[in-house]
């Protein structure tokens, strides 16, 4: 038996978790999609991904840090710290619920970030199994599962509703306090929903993509492959794929003059950008080449020899829809494979 | 088309004429294709790919080739809206026309993978074009769409056909089009009130991720250091600090543009969070036309633009404030 949640009870659900939390939902925009805080009316997306992934929640574009107040000679220091609401995110897909647990290795190990942790504490993931993936996805690759996210709760369309699946105590928390709007079913029809997902999974273009040739023992291999050349050339270096990628976590930290003081702030950044590995003595990285390369050693090599055999990417498929000239992390994988075993 | 271009590359490359030939590699889905440099009979032979989705303007990558070599002879396949852009880098002394063989491929015009996905086709493998419609095989079965619905919004709205610099032509060359609809947006939104003009710039421009994609791709951007990358500039923002930023980073863009935008629409193109930034260069060109008469960035690598020559026909300032106080 299963939880489930008829189709026009959604609303109700939202209304409910409102009142305890607050519940963002992927709503569609221009084009695309984007997370938005449910409010009665509003229409949840039926896309696959949001444009940008759900790492905004935990690991926001820009956030203040510190703020520097000047009147005279006094200078006041004004912590922007604050505790977050509780919070819930709906619609979250596997490879976005996975790309989770690789930020948590960057930013809750020591030193732990605390603005991050309180971001993280506070939220409550509810994914959902994906039921028409495109052509850009490859999360199997990494050994993600489509068809069950692996969220605190996890949804799964079918039968004209959701089956409901508690996976952590947090989660088993939420949906007990909502006490009586799901009912008990049987839960076959979720199964056949999930196996028909990975039927689908099975006839992706990318479905045979795997990571052979790639992990944390093969920087002397990867670093001086001669791919890296071609597959680098017609990059614009902008910074496209790491901020709609799930997993990409490098920020900087800069001051903004208010005129009367400083906001210091931490904003994402790119290793794509030409200023990224700029100090004072110059830069390491001379032209895009060496950019690029970071990016996807970063990705299948640094990440995996740091944590675990643990890759930096979950196959969300992101990057391959937006690169401007369509350069992206699978045709970097499938290059160098080749170049590897033609050796 | 594709295989006489293909022929022609190999033959310039063989006989000398050029040492490298910029054109497209092929992708994984058949939309994707990314713009390359071959040096080489044998990489045209198996990797020269040109089709419906090869909607990137290429000029840019011709001024990068010569900034690493600039006496290399470079073969170059430019669409119409290309050679636009082509005549403009040349006219600011960007690209040495000299060491350029350019190929105009006639064109009527790309299609836009976007377009696809939007009208609900998923799991795309593969298009094949047939007449006015292109066949999408997909994981959940064929699908075709009509080629008009697949075409992208600047092609839709295309000024110009017209080949405005080329050493030889593949294809047809066309010609200017004339109401081509390109400002109805811009005509739209200038009949709003300053309130609902803000609101719109402002729910589109909310979305800006700082990427720097639209900067980037830019044919008319070509600044050696951008000013927002340049730390001593005091507004060398990575991301928006607020929404004062957001706004600014655009506006100021269009404003370093005018004049010299030939609206290839890459800008648009590119933006992940797909931002009609090409509204705001459009607005300006509006302008041009309006205040000093009809002017076409690219349209040759001869004449003065308008914001950079003085007449006595130009519009004086007080015309240009009544009009901001509209």
């Amino acid at each position: 038996m299963m939880l489930y949640l008829a189709k026009d009870k959604l609303d109700v659900f939202f209304e409910k978790a409102s009142e305890k939390l607050n519940v963002y939902v992927p709503v569609d925009n221009t084009n695309g999609s984007a997370y938005r805080k449910w409010t009665p009316g509003t229409v949840v997306s039926k896309g696959l991904h949001t444009t940008k992934s759900a790492k905004d929640f935990f690991f926001p574009q820009t956030e203040n840090l510190v703020e520097f107040k000047m009147s005279g000679k006094a200078i006041e220091i004004i912590d922007p710290r604050r505790e977050t609401e509780d919070y819930a995110v709906f619609g979250v897909r596997a490879c976005d619920v996975r790309s989770f647990g690789i930020l948590d290795k960057v930013f809750l190990s020591d030193p732990v970030d605390t603005y991050y942790k309180n971001r993280r504490e506070h939220g409550l993931i509810l994914g959902l199994s994906c039921g028409r993936p495109a052509e850009t996805c490859f999360c199997g690759t990494f050994g993600i599962d489509a068809a069950e996210p692996m969220a605190d709760v996890d949804f799964t369309e079918a039968d004209n509703g959701y089956y409901i699946k508690a996976n952590t105590e947090k989660g088993e928390a939420f949906v007990a306090s909502l006490g009586d709007i799901f009912e008990d079913r049987d839960a076959a029809p979720a199964e056949e929903a999930k196996a028909k997902t990975r039927e689908v999974l099975k006839k992706l273009p990318l479905s045979n993509l795997t990571t052979d040739g790639f992990g944390g023992d093969k920087l002397d291999e990867l670093f001086d492959a001669a791919g890296w050349a071609d597959l680098s050339e017609a990059c614009i270096g902008c910074g496209t794929c790491t901020f709609v990628c799930p997993t990409c976590q490098c920020y900087d930290i800069r001051d903004y003059d208010t005129g009367h003081g400083i906001k210091r702030f931490r904003c994402w950044d790119s290793c794509m950008f030409s200023d990224f590995t700029k100090m004072a003595h110059g830069n390491p990285r001379l032209t895009q080449k060496e950019r690029f390369r970071q990016r996807f050693m970063h990705k299948l090599v640094y990440f995996p020899a740091n944590n675990d055999g643990e890759y930096g990417c979950v196959g969300c498929g992101r990057c391959l829809a937006s690169c401007p000239i369509s350069m992206n992390i699978v045709k970097v994988m499938k290059k160098l494979a080749k170049e590897d075993s033609g050796k | 088309m594709q295989e006489v271009m293909k022929k022609r590359a190999i033959e310039l490359l063989s006989d000398g004429t050029v040492a490298k030939v910029i054109g497209w590699m092929p992708g994984e889905f058949s939309y994707d294709m990314t713009p390359a440099v071959f040096t080489t009979a044998e990489e045209i032979e198996s990797n020269f790919v040109y089709n419906d989705f090869c909607g990137a303007n290429v000029s840019k990558y011709v001024m990068r080739e010569q900034k690493k070599a600039s006496d290399a002879k470079i073969l170059v396949f430019l669409k119409p809206c290309d050679t636009y852009s082509f005549n403009q880098l040349t006219a600011e002394h960007k690209i040495v026309r000299e060491n350029v063989y350019v190929i105009g491929v006639g064109c009527d015009g790309m299609a836009d993978v976007e377009k696809i996905k939007a009208a609900g086709i998923e799991g795309i493998t593969g298009i094949e074009s047939d007449g006015d419609k292109f066949i999408v095989k997909t994981v959940y079965g064929d699908e075709t769409i009509a080629r008009a619905d697949a075409l992208a919004e600047r092609c839709a709205a295309c000024k110009s056909k017209k080949l405005t610099v080329y050493d030889e032509i593949i294809g047809e060359d066309g010609e200017v089009v004339e109401n081509s609809g390109r400002f109805d947006l811009v005509a739209k939104l200038e009949a709003m009130s300053a309130d609902e003009r803000f609101e719109f710039w402002r729910n589109e421009l909310s979305r800006c991720i700082r990427c720097n994609a639209c900067r980037n791709v830019c044919p008319a951007c070509t600044c050696e250091q951008c000013v927002f990358d340049n730390p001593k500039s005091g507004i060398d923002q990575k991301a928006a600090a607020d929404s004062f930023e957001e706004n600014m980073f655009h506006i100021i863009r269009a404003f370093h543009v005018a004049g010299r935008c030939t609206d290839c629409g890459e800008c648009s193109r590119v933006c992940p969070q797909h931002i009609p930034l090409h509204l705001l260069n459009r607005k300006f060109i509006k302008d041009i036309n309006e205040l000093y008469g009809d002017y076409q960035a690219g349209d040759d690598t001869e004449s003065k633009h308008p914001l950079t020559s003085f007449t006595y026909d130009d519009a004086e300032p007080s015309v240009i404030h009544e009009r901001g106080n509209e």
